[in-house]
């Protein structure tokens, strides 16, 4: 279990990263990183082609914990046999939860990762806290570009007008069903509208599916509703990261289709943490929205079960989902010693290389050229990337993730407890939202 | 119990005379000092430098990671009593959920291992193992406990519903969430104040109890005085760190509950814990930790003052 769980409380647990004292109020008016030394300014620039320098060994962070852990190894092994005796890549994995609030300290302990892996939404976080060093130089030399990559992915690396990443896949919220619940209900695929999946819902209930569709209070709660949200056509935040946007009309229509299930009877009340995924595990639920590295975890411990995936139905008008990206990063910890930099970025080249093999993790790759690939276009979570423009993704505010875990989070997970009327829930919310967005502003800067 | 005095001692034992006056000669005014010495020195690096650093912290905003850590006065402070912003209200939340807990769990983590330890106190076949039984669950740690409650109070697919044929929400709904946490907590603790009443019973001189036997006591008034007025100094032990204990409580709803609903079981030390490790905001957690150690301070402070020995004229 602890991939299920590790991924999905990745963003639950937010406040981890340069969440910061964002929330306290300082007279002061400081920005972060007022006063740090420049990142690795000196740092060799990057012109691709075979590492030449001096043997060097590199702390590699990641929180590869569950299904995708071992097809990240194998690749790491193949790297180090390849280049034995120059490159040493130590490879340290962690749930994420663990591994974002461990991170920048550890780096500014110089016990670190010298190269890691992380979301794209917290790239604008540890960016603005000079953990990152950027890799403009690696694009260069790898010649990619925009057209390469899907926009927002791509987009998400850059802050502040520098690139500190590359984006390595593309994971997305996707629909499991219960292949024998819905062929009792006479059913042959999960519907993909909102009608559709109502009716569907409906005769699951007939067929003796007591609550055919479960929905969750925590993860991942919020991602259900922010694919709902910008189905409805609403927006997260302003493009200038001041406001929160999600509770207006379409915000409270999102949340009140999510409350709706349990109204009607299709999900019982009050769903704990995990259990909508270990009731689907458990041949209870017919539906279940969740992340699509489940995908190997059902398929080596739910062996029994006969399952399917398809894109998250479109509810509210508009194709949208949650997605979100890892990409790999060098730090400032790397950026202390030239051949470390060095062998760091021929590392990222090379691994993001080797994102057909990085598919069978259950990944999307990120890059366009590989989702083409016949090897990986026939793999299940492909056919959720058919609309790329489906894919929306959390803006790279610093210390957005602080924001959502103390304020979004809270709100889906008072209205489908029944605590506030969505409408209400998502109105504190904003309101605590935008107090912690001007502190970020302040603190940040911007 | 009883104390040698000089004339009691058998005739045979050569102990001289008089104070040892050698003894007091040597006596050098710091040689109290320095037995205190190493102990000063450990209390000093490991309790007063560190309260200090963690007072000196609440008064900055202070980031863990980065270089500039201002200076902010008393502005952490004045936030978390600021009903308006974001750290005030989640602060009061949590200390609110910390005092339902500890006013639902300590009366019952009181009483009923008092009862269990006068019942251990009995003489009966196998009074060892039901000792042991009750004393068990306490060498698990909060992570077993925690994981393993969690999945059998699970409201939907959990075994103790299954098995009761109730429809509870044990983890995600006020109140059967706090019956939860304090049944677990019980449950898990219930051993070690066990042990510890036990321990004072023992102590308890059994003349007392047979001289109120003579008199005429029966059970119940032997109990309320004999056992109860013998087990003050104990008590006093017990309920302080029983209240402590609770009011420090995290694992249980950070592993069972993780605060749900919403934040209503989140604690006064999971948001402390939260604000400090996880957002590295060092400055509002230091402050938060201080606050709640006031409160803690005059618990404390009650306690002592309720089971102070009343002058007996």
């Amino acid at each position: 279990m602890t991939s299920p769980l590790s991924r999905r409380s990745f963003l639950g647990l937010t406040g981890a990263a340069g969440l910061t004292a964002a929330l306290t109020a300082c007279g002061g008016g400081t920005r972060i990183g007022a006063d740090s030394p420049p990142a690795a300014s000196a740092a060799p620039s990057f012109a691709g082609g075979e590492y030449t320098g001096p043997k060097v060994t590199l702390d590699y962070w990641n929180g590869f914990t569950g299904g995708d852990g071992p097809h990240m190894r194998a690749m790491l092994e193949a790297f180090n046999k390849e280049y034995s005796g120059r490159i040493e890549v130590r490879n340290v994995t962690r749930r994420w939860e663990d591994l974002y609030p461990a991170m920048p300290t550890a780096i500014s302990a110089g016990k670190g990762p010298d190269v890691a892996v992380i979301h794209n939404d917290w790239i604008g976080t540890f960016a603005a806290r000079r953990t990152l060093i950027p890799l403009d130089d690696v694009v260069g030399a790898l010649r990619l570009g925009e057209s390469d990559f899907i926009p927002a992915v791509w987009n998400a690396g850059v802050y502040d007008g520098r690139r500190y990443s590359v984006p390595l896949d593309v994971h997305s919220l996707g629909d499991y069903w219960n292949r024998a619940h819905l062929e009792k209900a006479g059913l042959k695929a999960a519907p993909a509208d909102r009608a559709g999946y109502q009716d569907a819902l409906a005769a699951l209930k007939d067929a003796g599916i007591e609550n055919p569709f479960w929905m969750p209070s925590k993860w991942p709660a919020h991602l259900m509703f922010m694919s709902l949200l910008w189905q409805f056509g609403g927006e997260l935040y302003s493009e200038d990261g001041t406001r929160a946007l999600w509770g207006s009309d379409r915000g409270a229509q999102a949340l009140a289709w999510m409350v709706e299930q349990i109204d009607k009877g299709f999900s019982p009340a009050k769903v704990a943490q995990d259990s909508q995924y270990a009731a689907f595990k458990n041949d209870k639920v017919s539906f279940t929205w969740d992340g699509i590295w489940q995908i190997n975890d059902l398929k080596a411990n739910a062996p029994s079960l006969k399952w399917d995936l398809a894109p998250v139905p479109n509810i509210g008008g508009t194709a949208a989902v949650w997605a979100s990206s890892h990409n790999f990063v060098l730090t400032a910890q790397a950026g202390k010693d030239p051949a470390k930099v060095q062998a760091a970025k021929f590392f990222i080249d090379h691994m993001s290389r080797r994102s057909t093999e990085w598919a069978r993790a259950g990944m999307i790759p990120a890059r366009n050229s590989v989702r083409r690939d016949p090897a990986v276009a026939g793999l299940p979570q492909i056919g959720l990337a058919a609309d790329v423009n489906a894919f929306h993704f959390l803006p790279a505010l610093p210390g957005v993730g602080d924001v959502q875990s103390k304020a979004l989070e809270l709100a889906v997970a008072k209205a489908v407890l029944k605590e506030a009327s969505p409408a209400d829930a998502l109105k504190e919310g904003v309101a605590t939202a935008d107090k912690l967005l001007a502190e970020n502003k302040r603190k940040y800067g911007g | 119990m009883s104390v040698l005095t000089r004339k009691e001692r058998p005739p045979g034992a050569d102990v001289p005379d008089g104070p040892p006056a050698g003894a007091a000669r040597r006596m050098r005014p710091w040689t109290p000092y320095a037995f205190l010495a190493p102990y000063l020195a450990l209390f000093a690096v490991f309790m007063v430098l560190p309260i200090g650093f963690g007072f000196w912290t609440s008064l900055h905003e202070w980031d863990v990671n980065l270089p500039r850590k201002p200076f902010v006065g008393v502005e952490n402070y004045t936030d978390l009593f600021d009903p308006g912003s974001v750290d005030g209200s989640r602060f009061w939340t949590a200390m609110r959920a910390t005092g339902i807990f500890t006013v639902a769990s300590v009366p019952l983590l009181i009483v009923l291992p008092l009862l269990t330890a006068l019942l251990m106190n009995g003489r009966f076949r196998g009074r060892n193992v039901y000792r042991a039984v009750y004393f068990t669950p306490y060498v698990l740690g909060v992570a077993v406990v925690g994981f393993v409650w969690r999945f059998l109070l699970d409201g939907n697919i959990g075994l103790v519903n299954h098995y009761l044929g109730l429809d509870v929400q044990w983890t995600t709904d006020v109140p059967p969430a706090w019956v939860a946490l304090v049944g677990v907590t019980v449950w898990w603790t219930l051993g070690l104040n066990s042990v510890i009443f036990l321990a004072g019973l023992q102590d308890i001189p059994r003349e007392l109890h047979e001289a109120a036997m003579v008199d005429g006591a029966s059970a119940r008034h032997r109990f309320r005085a004999v056992t109860l007025p013998g087990l003050r100094p104990v008590m006093v032990f017990v309920v302080n760190s029983t209240i402590l204990a609770s009011a420090n409580m995290f694992g249980q709803s950070y592993l069972i509950t993780g605060g749900a609903p919403a934040d209503q079981t989140k604690t006064a030390i999971y948001l402390i814990a939260e604000t400090g490790l996880r957002q590295f905001d060092m400055g509002t957690a230091s402050a938060m930790s201080f606050v709640l150690a006031a409160f803690l301070m005059a618990a404390s402070a009650l306690v002592f003052g309720a089971f102070r020995e009343r002058d007996r004229t």
